[in-house]
């Protein structure tokens, strides 16, 4: 399985998600520029924190823009994985492929530490390692990651489940004291309908190896690989 | 107003522009006398401070480049080393503090990539007035938040640093930032303008009016006329920034320079007269071909603006075209504006007209040095000899310790941190709030550690125990964690020299940071001094402050302070005399700031920090974190916080117990081992001659300090002592 990493000129957590790939998943992994136009041969295509464009103006507002944002619709159009983490989630929204829109933090202060989310739905591409329910840590780094989405779109993807992941308490409750910045419902993730595009605002690959303290996030790239080689099967079985 | 020569407005002195007539044999033009008023400033010449810095050791086994550079250089072994320095922006932030500060960061990481190092943390060390003033809240919200916008858009983690708060700083904050690079030892790059023919190239943002005169401004005291200072103060792009990484390490990675230098305090001036000092060169530059964003700048303009995001390259003629490429792909001006000479001048054109014309020796090392003479102020000796153990004993200790734990000087950080990312490149291995932070240095087992000092009230008190007890407690830090302390960066910041009590508590302290450095074996190999952070006359306290870099070389092999298992023992490594004397409980509780400062032993000093980082590289320690403010108490606390778990400490009490428990002392490392590992502990201990005092064991979900069968001094829960440390700083806001 082949990923990419996509590097806007102020990407800088590109680095860090192809180092996960690459050395604790030992998969292959490559760099994709912002100005190049195709996604041929990847099979997962991962869009990385950071300040895109500098983000002066709204975070990934000119990010949309980029000649490979239309790439990447097209991709994900035709089925591709595509993770959006923290400016990531960021362009997602603003490029459409996901809905709704990110306002600044209620603290109107940028925040890094570690949150707890739940797994509100198991079944996806993203999250079928982990169990419904289950209570995960993850860290967060962001100053504009306040979910917000229409009464209607809210209610869409509460009944599609497309919220993946929520911000909770250690004990797993979703409750205002455990969401660090002012998002609608606590939602930390979310998908779109057919579930090959997520995003998600905590950074899981800040805590993919023991080392980094623990390894929570480790399981969101495992369930990929898992899908993944799911889907191979299903193919050979088909074709043969 | 206007009645002043031209000269003198821009800082230099009568004998001063005499010697620069001397040295030319003629009298300066405007521009001619403004390149010498910045690069004959103190911040840029040293010329009160070189006499002192000679004291400190800046030689060792692992330095690379010491003082003189961009940044000092320090080998890790494997091919690598780290590069780091730390630099003050005390003045712009006092002025305008989100900018300010962020440009802080902007400069610093600059002189850390431009040696070929990609940059992997930041640290700062912060001082402010007291919290319950609103100005000096708006300062203190301005400089985070600077902080926190500028190195979280270039992605690099600030992981450590320090934050402390007393009345001196209440105009005159401190904003003093470092950074950590790593580098290869075959892409290191130097600030030099070699090779006669080589092309000088000018990269990043554009030229405009801003910062003009940074550096003088840096050079005199603040006053009421320093808010017309504002558009002396830099507005940094840190999205520019990041693009200027990368670009620029793709340059030296591709071997493509043959010498680079930021552009930062006296802007293209001091970056190209530094860079052809250095070579041994001349330079010649025409300022018509730099790119402006403003119209109609004068040459002079052009050559003292401070805009930031910029840097200065020398490549070879037959360079120019790939470098302008790499450039152009990051979405950057690139281009040439002059070029090497041979014949040691320094000169300025504005298409054909050569507008100054100086010996670029004259510029760089010209400037006079100044020996001044120290005096003992008066206020030294009163203030040793008061005697402060007649204060009385409070009667509930407990609360006293979580009066300290409340104390923004102890109190948790978070509210700071947390606005920080600390963990983008994932390396953080230790996070901030230990007694330094670790990171991994990645394709290796190795580690590398990091923190920043300084005690003020002890420089105030006595700045040559203070200075020593900076380096002191840095290297503790360091030790703590298990790393090995290999090099050191300061930030020297202090009133005006030109008085003599100023210069006296300058000197001192650097006696005293030089002998810790010393005996320890820790060479300086970079730093910064701050002169003149007075307001209205009224100093600051003297505020040198210590960065130090550590190496562990098994990363796995690492501690942290916060207690572990219940039934572990609580162990205290090193000699205990805990002093009232300059103590924060001195200063909280009963308002005096006086008495003897602890000494530091610096042979017991250097014995215990060995042994802790043995025990730690032995896996027999589980927990180790050092007594500094609060003393013993508040150390237990902190463990006990982070940690999440009590404590039982049985304890004989010698002399008054508010001494015991809250007094300040040096060489001192709370420890915590398993049972069955105690006996090696104690060994280890006796081995090295350095006393060791089983203390209690960790359990429960309370502090408890009692006398053997007597009374209880502290008990508390450990909920509620971290309710108060957490949550003090931000309930200010």
């Amino acid at each position: 399985m082949k990923f990419g990493v996509v590097v806007f000129p102020g990407s800088n957590c590109d680095m860090d998600c192809y180092h996960v790939i690459d050395r604790v998943l030992g998969h292959p992994v490559e760099y994709i520029w912002h100005r190049e136009q195709s996604l041929a041969g990847y099979d997962c295509v991962i869009l990385p924190g950071g300040f895109s464009y500098g983000d002066y103006l709204r975070t990934g507002a000119i990010a949309r823009f980029a000649p490979l944002m239309e790439a990447v619709s097209t991709f994900a159009a035709a089925g591709g994985l595509v993770l959006g983490i923290c400016n990531g989630f960021q362009i997602l929204l603003e490029a459409g492929l996901l809905p709704g829109a990110m306002r600044r933090n209620d603290s109107l202060q940028f925040r890094c530490h570690d949150v707890y989310l739940r797994v509100e739905n198991a079944n996806t591409p993203f999250t079928n390692r982990y169990r419904p329910g289950q209570v995960i840590r993850m860290p967060i780094a962001h100053g504009e990651g306040n979910y917000y989405a229409d009464p209607k779109t809210l209610a869409e993807l509460n009944r599609e489940q497309r919220v993946i992941f929520r911000y909770c308490t250690a004990e797993g409750e979703i409750a205002p004291e455990a969401n660090p910045n002012g998002s609608l419902e606590n939602i930390a993730g979310i998908c779109n309908r057919e579930g090959n595009v997520l995003g998600l605002m905590p950074h899981p690959e800040r805590c993919s190896e023991e080392i980094l303290g623990y390894d929570d996030g480790k399981f969101l790239f495992l369930s990929i690989l898992h899908w993944w080689g799911l889907k191979r099967e299903r193919e050979v079985v088909a074709r043969g | 107003m206007g009645s002043k020569p031209a000269w003198a407005e821009m800082g230099l002195t009568a004998e001063e522009y005499s010697r620069i007539c001397d040295l030319l044999g003629r009298e300066p033009n405007y521009l001619e006398t403004g390149l010498f008023a910045v690069l004959w400033s103190e911040h840029c010449a040293y010329k009160n401070s070189k006499p002192v810095l000679r004291l400190f050791p800046t030689t060792g086994p692992r330095v690379i480049q010491g003082p003189g550079e961009n940044a000092g250089i320090v080998d890790i072994g494997d091919g690598q080393a780290v590069v780091f320095k730390m630099e003050s922006h005390n003045h712009p932030s006092a002025i305008e503090p989100y900018q300010g500060a962020a440009t802080g960061v902007g400069g610093i990481v600059r002189d850390i990539f431009t040696m070929g190092a990609r940059p992997i943390a930041s640290l700062n060390s912060l001082r402010f007035g007291s919290l319950d003033n609103a100005r000096v809240r708006y300062l203190c919200s301005g400089v985070v938040a600077g902080i926190a916008g500028y190195g979280n858009c270039i992605g690099i983690p600030t992981v450590g640093g320090e934050v402390f708060f007393h009345p001196s700083y209440t105009e005159n904050p401190l904003v003093n930032a470092m950074c950590v690079g790593l580098v290869d030892h075959k892409d290191i790059r130097l600030g030099r303008a070699a090779g006669v023919g080589n092309l000088v190239m000018l990269v990043g943002a554009r030229t405009g009016r801003d910062g003009i005169h940074g550096c003088t401004f840096a050079s005199e005291e603040l006053s009421v006329e320093s808010e017309q200072r504002r558009p002396a103060v830099q507005v940094g792009d840190p999205f520019m920034e990041k693009l200027l990484i990368e670009a620029c390490l793709e340059v030296i990675r591709g071997n493509y320079i043959v010498g680079i230098q930021d552009l930062g305090a006296a802007g293209l001036t001091s970056s190209s007269a530094e860079m052809a000092g250095r070579a041994g060169t001349g330079i010649e530059l025409d300022v018509s071909l730099v790119p402006r964003r403003e119209k109609g700048m004068t040459p002079y303009e052009v050559m003292l603006s401070e805009s930031q995001e910029r840097m200065l390259l020398v490549l070879e003629p037959d360079k120019e075209e790939p470098v302008r490429k790499i450039f152009e792909k990051w979405g950057l001006e690139a281009v040439v504006i002059g070029r090497v000479t041979g014949d040691g001048i320094y000169r300025v054109r504005d298409g054909e007209t050569v507008v100054a014309e100086v010996p670029v020796k004259a510029l760089t090392d010209g400037a006079p040095v100044y020996h001044r003479r120290g005096r003992e102020p008066a206020y030294y000796r009163e203030k040793k000899i008061q005697p402060v153990d007649t204060v009385p004993v409070p009667e509930d200790l407990g609360q006293v310790l979580l009066q300290l734990l409340a104390d923004p000087n102890i109190a948790s950080k978070e509210w700071v941190y947390r606005q920080y990312d600390h963990m983008v490149m994932t390396n953080t291995v230790v996070r901030p709030g230990a007694d330094a932070a670790v990171l991994r240095v990645k394709g290796t087992g190795k580690g590398i550690a990091l923190t920043t000092d300084g005690n003020s009230r002890y420089c105030y008190l006595d700045p040559y125990r203070g200075g020593m007890a900076a380096v002191a407690e840095a290297a503790r830090n360091l030790s703590c964690v298990g790393a090995e302390p290999i090099g050191l960066t300061d930030c020297l910041n202090f009133g005006n020299p030109e008085k003599p009590e100023i210069f006296w508590q300058f000197e001192e302290a650097v006696k005293g940071m030089s002998e810790a450095c010393r005996a320890l074996e820790i060479p300086v190999v970079s730093g910064n001094v701050s002169f003149y952070n007075e307001t209205e006359g009224e100093a600051i306290y003297p505020t040198p402050v210590v960065g130090m870099v550590g190496l562990l070389q098994d990363i796995a092999r690492r501690c942290t302070p916060d207690f572990k298992d219940p039934g572990d023992k609580i162990l205290l490594l090193g000699g205990f005399s805990p002093e009232l004397g300059a103590s924060e409980y001195l200063a909280l509780v009963h308002k005096i700031e006086a008495g003897r400062v602890p000494a530091v032993d610096l042979d017991l000093e250097k014995r215990v920090q060995a042994c802790c980082r043995s025990l730690v590289r032995k896996g027999l320690v589980k927990s180790a974190h050092d007594c500094s403010e609060g003393g013993l108490a508040v150390a237990l606390a902190e463990c006990s916080i982070n940690g999440n778990v009590g404590a039982l400490l049985e304890v004989e009490i010698e002399g008054r117990p508010d001494t015991f428990l809250f007094g300040e002392v040096h060489s001192c490392i709370v420890i915590t081992c398993a049972p069955r590992r105690l006996a090696q502990v104690e060994a280890e201990a006796r081995d090295k001659g350095i006393p060791c005092r089983l203390l209690g064991e960790v359990g429960g979900e309370r502090l408890v300090i009692r006398e053997p069968g007597g009374r209880v001094l502290i008990d508390q829960p450990v909920g509620e002592m971290r309710r108060v440390w957490q949550e003090s700083i931000g309930n200010c806001f």
